[in-house]
């Protein structure tokens, strides 16, 4: 098992071998407990024994070179996998208690708890104010009129569009600009008032100033949302993150409180990522 | 706060079963057009097979003097009415032809009529109780009985139900379709390269592509009439005949043939066009060296699919006049010949029983052909189907 | 059959010529190479630009002398025409022969050459539009200045019945006996594409999404060459079908829910229209759900949406554009459709909105004009022209709109296989 104790700021780490726990001593809700998890694509093993900690209304960042499987393990948070029919889980993932891979735990109810906003902004080709009214009605979240305005309002208003959208809420959501459109997926998801949001490298696509903007909302969501980001920017989780996984190969590396992890790596591997040498 | 899983889920059920419902109507739409499918082609085979077979009877043929000058006269007054009237009247010509004969009687089998035919196959026919009793009793003696109808695929139209036959039809169409496929081919497919190739993206050439497309979805009728005012009233093309209904099938084919070596052309991938130009071809040897070769199973898949269209198609050339009652083999581009589809149309007018069962044979025999043109141009895409 | 022995002499004579210079030319070709200057082509080149030029003048000029003929009229006798093309044949021969040297780039001369004929063969697509619009309208106009445009738009009544005594010159009364109004027509055409569509888009559409969205890459392997059979299958064998099998099963089940249907009812050829058009529908439908960015669906499942609700609400609205085109591209085909209504449908134009009655439609009309045993310039057959007219110009304009929004959702998803 290649899990390295966690070292949040001064704590002790537990027993080699151990997963990381809860630690009593941090102000930190536990959200997401992943125990063993192992993933297939056919016959290739794409994640292997992954156990980690996700804690409450924190931003994660999740690092690494490309094809190491962040966003392979992002997907099975929300299950997004089950689309690929060659992909097959082993492990736990428990949220509030529940397996998520149980058999009986409906994937499309545990979307409903665990938002995604993707890589490349995706508006459905809808008016701005369906493409945010849409889920909550369908998830019968608001039945009156009235109440779907007001969610849409602050559901754009959280996301930060709404003083550039309020005049034009009729018009389709792909008239937009790419970094608008990524915020109206950000207000799309959180309309549905998930637990938590996944965000699968959400600026990749965006020029600088958008990406300022969305990570500026990432440190305001955090208060209401966990919030899991898979990046491949690493100055991007050491400006966002409070905590920071490091992946290589399938295998977590290091995980670890970003400020810890950025100034003294455990791991010679992470160094050398957090420093440029590969990636 | 967000409600618990239990709420969700309580909510979800509905949802689910609205979802998994959308799946079996869509699964039950398709299975509609299958059963469309499947009743379409069975109705066709119950009616079109019975056209394969025909009643035959033995008769025997008494060369006489009465029968020289009028052929009823050579056989049983029982068997006059049942047999077919060609057999009859063929028996003077014989004789003129071979006057050795006279005299002489011959066993044969010939053609039943086709009432006797009809009746044996158990449709309803305009015979009395005697005659019908009379054909039980030959078929118990052996008398008549139900052949391979040889004569379907061999001989030409005729007015007597129990006479036709496709050849006409058949040999019309392949002097048609060889037509259409010299003139829709090579400027189909110089067209499809200039466009492709060589020509410059501006104004005209896409009103060229524009109107391709447009072409390819004309109403099928309007190229007969094209044909008659243009090819016939114009530059004075014999009507009905393979050549005036070839130029017509080919234009409406040429669009087909266009795309289809548009897509082709297309599919080559530019790195051979480039690794081409690097050694010092000129824009047309790298056309007629390196892609045209690549591109051509494609482009032959294109041609054989549009051929099978041009083949099926009916309604330009009645307006151009193909539907004349041809009962001879047509011999020349320029003499009045029909093809499979008219002949088709034109049984489907008679008003006979018998015609029927000879329209469907009609569709069997050209549905094969199709059918197998289709399947050889799957085949062939199969075949080279290459993924670059 | 002068003529043609004419022809066949002035066809051979020029091959020989060709081949004349095709070996001339390389000799020379050769020559001037083995005497040690460098030359801008291959020997081959040369002689194909030879050959070029001795033929394709003479071609040109007997191509243009017997047009001049069809055209103008006039007489140019064959004999000194084609003499006169062999004369040029020569000329060429002589001016392909000089061009053969050391600095004659003959290879971009044939290319030249080889691409203007391409581009002449692109032509021809034009000139087959240009034909039928050509040859409709002015039959048409023909047709409009014997009976007004207004009456053929507006009338309810279309019987061109006796319009050839008029024109034997036995009509009673001056111009009563035919009248040509195209709305009762135009009436059936439409009703029997209703019904067409009617079938085609739920069937074409769900098949369409089921194949797309549902089915196991083993089913859809059999259901689409499934549904491009009937995409082959001839119109007259659907016609014979409807005619023959669909509309006697539609009397009796009329019968028993105690109707009365003519056996030329319109309900057999729209049904029969219908599963024709299917393919059309679910096989493009098929391509412009595929082609929905998989995002989209990914974006919707993220917020827990079933895949029901995924369908209907994000991939179909989507796919929208490409669905209306698909179903104007079907709907212009079920309008031009000629022999499933030629068999199955009535002759008598009735202006009902009974689908059990007999109806007739336009192109059944034009069929019953271009068949009949009348002179080419009588008013009935140049009412076909007329029908095609109206007919040309609605489906044109289908097919324009459809394409029109095919392209707008291949530039919105950046899609070029469609």
């Amino acid at each position: 098992m290649n899990s390295q104790a966690p070292q949040f700021s001064q704590q002790m780490a537990p027993a080699a071998g151990q997963p990381y726990t809860r630690n009593e001593q941090a102000c930190h809700d536990l959200s997401i407990r992943v125990r063993d998890l192992n993933l297939w694509y056919g016959k290739n093993q794409a994640l292997m024994d992954l156990n980690i900690d996700l804690f409450q209304k924190n931003v994660t960042a999740l690092i690494g070179p490309s094809g190491c499987g962040k966003s392979t393990f992002l997907r099975c948070l929300n299950r997004m996998n089950d689309l690929i029919p060659s992909v097959h889980t082993e492990g736990l993932v428990e949220m509030d208690g529940r397996d998520v891979n149980a058999a009986k735990m409906d994937e499309v109810a545990l979307r409903r708890r665990v938002g995604m906003v993707f890589q490349k902004p995706n508006p459905f080709p809808k008016s701005i104010y369906e493409n945010v009214a849409y889920a909550p009605r369908m998830h019968d979240i608001v039945s009156r009129k009235a109440e779907q305005d007001e969610l849409v309002e602050k559901a754009l208003r959280d996301a930060g569009l709404w003083n550039e959208v309020k005049d034009k809420l009729q018009e389709p959501g792909t008239s937009l600009s790419g970094g608008q459109q990524q915020r109206l997926c950000i207000a799309r998801a959180i309309a549905v008032q998930p637990d938590v949001i996944l965000m699968d490298e959400p600026t990749s696509a965006l020029d600088p100033i958008s990406t300022a903007i969305i990570e500026d909302l990432m440190d305001k969501l955090k208060e209401k949302f966990t919030i899991i980001t898979v990046t491949h920017n690493m100055q991007q989780a050491a400006r966002v993150a409070d905590y920071t996984a490091f992946f290589h190969l399938g295998e977590i590396i290091e995980y670890n409180d970003t400020k810890v992890m950025f100034s003294t790596p455990a791991k010679k591997k992470t160094e050398d990522y957090i420093s440029g040498r590969y990636g | 706060m967000s409600d618990s899983y239990d709420q969700i889920s309580q909510q979800l059920k509905g949802r689910h079963r609205k979802s998994t419902r959308l799946k079996y109507i869509s699964m039950g739409a398709l299975a509609l057009a299958g059963a469309f499918l499947l009743i379409f082609f069975a109705d066709m085979l119950s009616k079109g097979l019975p056209a394969f077979k025909q009643a035959m009877i033995n008769i025997e043929i008494n060369y006489t003097e009465d029968a020289a000058r009028n052929g009823r006269e050579a056989v049983d007054r029982d068997f006059s009415t049942i047999i077919s009237r060609s057999v009859v009247r063929v028996i003077p010509l014989e004789m003129r032809n071979d006057p050795s004969l006279l005299g002489t009687s011959v066993q044969r089998w010939v053609l039943a009529s086709a009432d006797v035919d009809q009746y044996l196959k158990g449709n309803p026919v305009r015979l009395d109780d005697d005659e019908k009793a009379r054909i039980d009793r030959l078929v118990e003696e052996g008398k008549v009985e139900m052949q391979f109808n040889a004569g379907f695929f061999s001989r030409g139209d005729s007015k007597m139900p129990e006479l036709a036959g496709i050849m006409s039809a058949v040999i019309g169409t392949v002097m048609t379709m060889i037509v259409t496929l010299a003139i829709a081919f090579p400027i189909g497919v110089m067209t499809a390269i200039y466009l492709e190739e060589f020509a410059p993206d501006n104004r005209l050439t896409q009103l060229i592509e524009i109107n391709i497309n447009n072409l390819a979805a004309i109403p099928s009728i309007l190229f007969g009439l094209l044909g008659l005012a243009i090819f016939i009233n114009f530059f004075g093309v014999p009507r009905s005949t393979p050549l005036v209904g070839g130029m017509t099938l080919a234009l409406m084919t040429l669009p087909v043939i266009i795309i289809s070596t548009r897509t082709a052309l297309r599919s080559v991938p530019e790195s051979i066009r480039h690794a081409a130009f690097g050694v010092g071809c000129s824009r047309w040897q790298v056309v007629k060296d390196h892609v045209l070769p690549l591109a051509m199973p494609g482009i032959m898949t294109g041609s054989i699919i549009g051929l099978a269209q041009a083949m099926g198609e009916t309604a330009p050339l009645i307006i151009v006049g193909m539907v004349a009652f041809i009962p001879d083999v047509t011999a020349s581009f320029t003499e009045a010949a029909t093809v499979m589809p008219a002949q088709v149309f034109t049984w489907s007018g008679e008003p006979s029983r018998a015609f029927v069962e000879k329209t469907a044979g009609g569709i069997v025999v050209l549905l094969a052909v199709l059918i197998s043109l289709n399947a050889s141009a799957v085949l062939l895409r199969k075949k080279f189907e290459r993924r670059w | 059959m002068q003529t043609n022995q004419l022809f066949l002499i002035f066809c051979s004579v020029l091959l020989l010529l060709g081949l004349a210079a095709f070996f001339v030319g390389r000799s020379k070709a050769t020559r001037v190479r083995a005497s040690g200057s460098s030359m801008y082509a291959q020997p081959d080149q040369y002689a194909w630009f030879a050959v070029v030029a001795t033929a394709g003048p003479a071609i040109l000029v007997s191509a243009l002398g017997a047009f001049v003929m069809l055209v103008m009229g006039t007489e140019i006798p064959t004999f000194p025409l084609l003499l006169a093309s062999l004369a040029v044949a020569g000329v060429g021969l002589g001016v392909g022969m000089m061009l053969i040297r050391a600095n004659f780039h003959a290879r971009q001369a044939i290319e030249r050459v080889i691409v203007w004929s391409l581009a002449g063969a692109a032509t021809i697509s034009i000139l087959t539009t240009l034909g039928i619009l050509i040859s409709i309208i002015g039959e048409a106009l023909n047709f409009f200045q014997m009976h007004s445009f207004w009456e053929f738009i507006t009338g309810t009544t279309w019987a061109p019945g006796n319009s050839f005594l008029i024109a034997a010159g036995r009509g009673e009364g001056a111009s009563g006996g035919a009248e040509f109004g195209s709305v009762p027509l135009f009436a059936g055409t439409f009703m029997i594409t209703a019904i067409a569509l009617a079938v085609a888009v739920p069937v074409g559409l769900l098949s369409a999404i089921y194949m797309a969205e549902y089915a196991p890459s083993r089913v859809r392997s059999i259901a689409k060459p499934m549904l491009e059979i009937l995409a082959g299958i001839p119109t007259v064998v659907y016609g014979f079908f409807a005619a023959i099998t669909v509309a006697p099963f539609i009397v009796r089940v009329a019968e028993t829910v105690g109707l009365d249907a003519s056996f030329n009812n319109a309900l057999a050829p729209g049904i029969v229209m219908g599963i024709m058009i299917i393919p059309f529908i679910s096989s493009l439908s098929d391509d412009v759900i595929n082609a929905v960015p998989d995002s989209m669906r990914q974006g919707s499942f993220a917020l827990g949406m079933t895949k029901g609700e995924t369908i209907r609400d994000v991939v179909i609205p989507a796919a929208l554009p490409g669905i209306i085109s698909a179903s104007l591209l079907g709907m212009s085909r079920a309008l031009g459709e000629t022999m499933i209504v030629v068999m199955a449908a009535g002759m008598r134009p009735n202006l009902t909105a009974n689908p059990l009655e007999e109806m007739t439609t336009v192109t059944v009309r034009i069929v019953a004009a271009m068949t009949g045993d009348l002179e080419f310039d009588s008013a009935e057959t140049l009412s076909a022209f007329a029908l095609g007219l109206v007919l040309f110009v609605v489906t044109l304009s289908l097919n324009l709109v459809s394409v029109i929004m095919i392209r707008r959702f291949r530039d919105k998803y950046r899609v070029n296989n469609l």
